[in-house]
């Protein structure tokens, strides 16, 4: 969410930046281990009796005593957790409540879908928010910059549900160009039917990218009004050269933390999205685990994509200490 | 890029914000959307979940937006789907203050113990995915109304702890409080009297963008299915319950799903010329998902 929140000034030493890098891991470790928790809490030890949710009503007791073996449920909330934690540390992910597959082996596939749809969706948002960022920014208060902020201020709001719904009534409903749904076969990858990408990586670029440009945008134009951008102009350096070389230039730590914040974005955004169009990915299986109250791919899911984000924040934070020589020495 | 705390301005001119031009409008879609799910069941020809005709017919004198996937009437649901999706959101926004601004008064005004043992909860919540943390809890307790407040609410408590204990640090330092502490006045008083008032302006700020990322949330969950149970009337259910009827009944979704815009996106205006007016923005605010 806000990359470099956590960051205590570690101590001076001789390796700064690897003191640096040491600690925003272990940093991201303990948060990490948090977070296992609150997933463990939410999912499995919460009131609401998870086998009789999972057996229906009408079950019997023997059902329900056979079922809290199974789940392991009959042992103390601690000890569970020590087991599933360590089962997460050797790779055991347990088995899914509703199909009994091995959970690997059911986001296996889905992982690489998620992936696929992210990775091409950020290609696209990427470059195309930052130059409508850095042309919007330019020239605070100028008719294309009124219309971009504007428009990026109402897309920002805009539910992905709803976009998605209208896209899907017009290019499939209405023009019958791409399909409503991104179904594909089981264990197939979207790679071989690209159409089924397009409305959901549509909908991903179109909300994503009103988040990113009102980023570029507000560190641009902080960047054009600072003294060193005045001192350049008044020194009659071409305004190109200002904007490139002054103003983007500063702009460059920023920068990779947009970039960290729209993974970050994209993360929340295929939950909706990727439900949206039925497109086989992780955040779809996860709420379908959610509604089914598949527990073990639910906490698999969450711990999986959690460590994704956390991940993310080390990177932009590492990144941009390297990026800044003011920073590096400070570290 | 932690929240900065921008202690009380006073305030510069009631509603100056509306006189903008998106601040205008934002105000306009706001209100007009608020009207409809205020007042929208006292309005309503039907009862939300009659079964009057059959399923996606097209609209006519009797049902002038129509019927929907089990032939209710849209219009009846379309007026009666908005008190939950507005009230809901408000009831978790202002849950979140009174929690998020409790331990924020207490972990900045008191420094002890409580201040490091509540910011280390909140630096994993604040690290854990949004949405994901919704899905987490809804697997544990189930779905309905409650789970949805409770969850919306826990959502943006950290960052309300954040805000509160920064602004009480500011505020606390300052001569008056000192003078208040030097009086003897009780810690209470101290805190309802010198604190709360001096950093109530930076919660209203801070409150605006909260509002449509709770709204946000909200409509999300109940599309999803995790949220509000059929046969609820929900301008997000609806559109999700009538997504079959794209093809031949488009009004019992585009109506809801219009209404839902035009809320999110006016209570996003308004929240931009409230910042604005008290020379902040709401860009830093808005990943929440």
């Amino acid at each position: 969410m806000e990359p470099g929140h956590d960051s205590d000034p570690p101590p001076r030493t001789r390796h700064p930046i690897a003191r640096f890098v040491v600690w925003r891991v272990a940093v991201g470790i303990a948060l990490l281990a948090g977070i296992s928790v609150l997933v463990f809490i939410g999912t499995a030890a919460l009131p609401g009796d998870a086998a009789a949710q999972i057996l229906g009503r009408n079950a019997g007791s023997g059902a329900l005593a056979i079922l809290n073996r199974e789940l392991g449920l009959n042992k103390p909330g601690p000890v569970r957790y020590w087991d599933w934690l360590t089962g997460l540390l050797h790779g055991s992910f347990g088995h899914s409540l509703v199909s009994g597959d091995p959970v690997s082996s059911l986001i296996g596939f889905r992982v690489v879908n998620t992936l696929i749809l992210a990775g091409a969706a950020g290609l696209v948002l990427i470059p195309l928010a930052m130059v409508l960022g850095v042309i919007a920014g330019r020239r605070p208060g100028s008719a294309v910059d009124n219309v971009v902020a504007s428009t990026s201020l109402a897309m920002i709001a805009a539910p992905e549900f709803i976009i998605g719904t209208l896209l899907i009534f017009f290019f499939a409903v209405k023009l019958g160009l791409l399909p409503a749904v991104s179904i594909l076969a089981f264990g197939t990858n979207p790679l071989g039917d690209p159409a089924v990408l397009v409305l959901p990586l549509a909908t991903l670029v179109i909300v994503g990218s009103a988040y990113i440009i009102r980023m570029v945008r507000a560190g641009v134009v902080e960047a054009m009004r600072s003294d060193y951008v005045q001192m350049a102009r008044l020194n009659g350096i071409p305004e190109r050269r200002v904007v490139v070389r002054y103003g983007l230039r500063n702009a460059l730590a920023p920068t990779v933390q947009v970039i960290a914040l729209t993974l970050q974005w994209l993360i929340g955004g295929l939950f909706v999205v990727e439900t949206v169009f039925a497109y086989p990915g992780i955040g779809y299986e996860l709420v379908e685990s959610v509604i089914a109250r598949d527990i073990p791919v639910v906490q698999a899911v969450a711990m999986l994509i959690a460590a994704f984000y956390i991940a993310i924040n080390i990177l932009a934070d590492v990144a941009v200490v390297l990026l800044v020589p003011k920073l590096r020495t400070a570290a | 890029m932690t929240a900065q705390a921008t202690v009380a301005h006073g305030a510069r001119g009631h509603l100056s914000f509306a006189r903008t031009w998106s601040g205008g409008i934002g105000l306009v879609l706001t209100v007009s959307v608020l009207f409809i799910a205020i007042f929208g069941p006292f309005l309503a020809p039907h009862p939300p979940a009659a079964l009057l005709g059959a399923p996606f017919q097209a609209p006519d004198s009797a049902f002038p937006l129509g019927t929907d996937i089990l032939g209710r009437d849209v219009l009846s649901r379309v007026l009666c789907g908005g008190r939950t999706v507005v009230g809901y959101a408000t009831i978790a926004t202002a849950i979140a203050y009174v929690i998020g601004g409790s331990l924020g008064l207490i972990a900045g005004y008191t420094r002890s113990l409580v201040d490091p043992v509540v910011m280390r909860v909140m630096d994993v919540m604040l690290a854990f995915p949004p949405f994901l943390f919704l899905l987490v809890l809804t697997t544990g307790l189930g779905t309905g109304p409650y789970v949805l407040i409770i969850g919306v609410a826990s959502i943006h408590v950290p960052g309300i702890v954040r805000i509160v204990r920064a602004a009480t640090l500011e505020v606390k330092g300052r001569g008056f409080v000192e003078a208040a502490v030097a009086r003897g006045e009780r810690r209470s008083a101290v805190l309802r009297r010198e604190i709360v008032p001096n950093i109530t302006g930076t919660l209203v700020a801070d409150a605006a963008p909260r509002l449509t990322i709770s709204i946000l949330l909200v409509a999300s969950l109940n599309y999803l299915g995790l949220g509000l149970h059929p046969p609820a009337a929900d301008w997000a259910l609806m559109l999700s319950e009538n997504r079959p009827g794209l093809t031949i009944q488009p009004w019992s979704v585009a109506v809801p799903g219009l209404l839902i815009v035009a809320l999110t996106i006016g209570t996003n205006l308004l929240a931009d010329a409230v910042a604005r007016s008290r020379g902040t923005s709401i860009d830093r605010e808005l990943i929440a998902r």
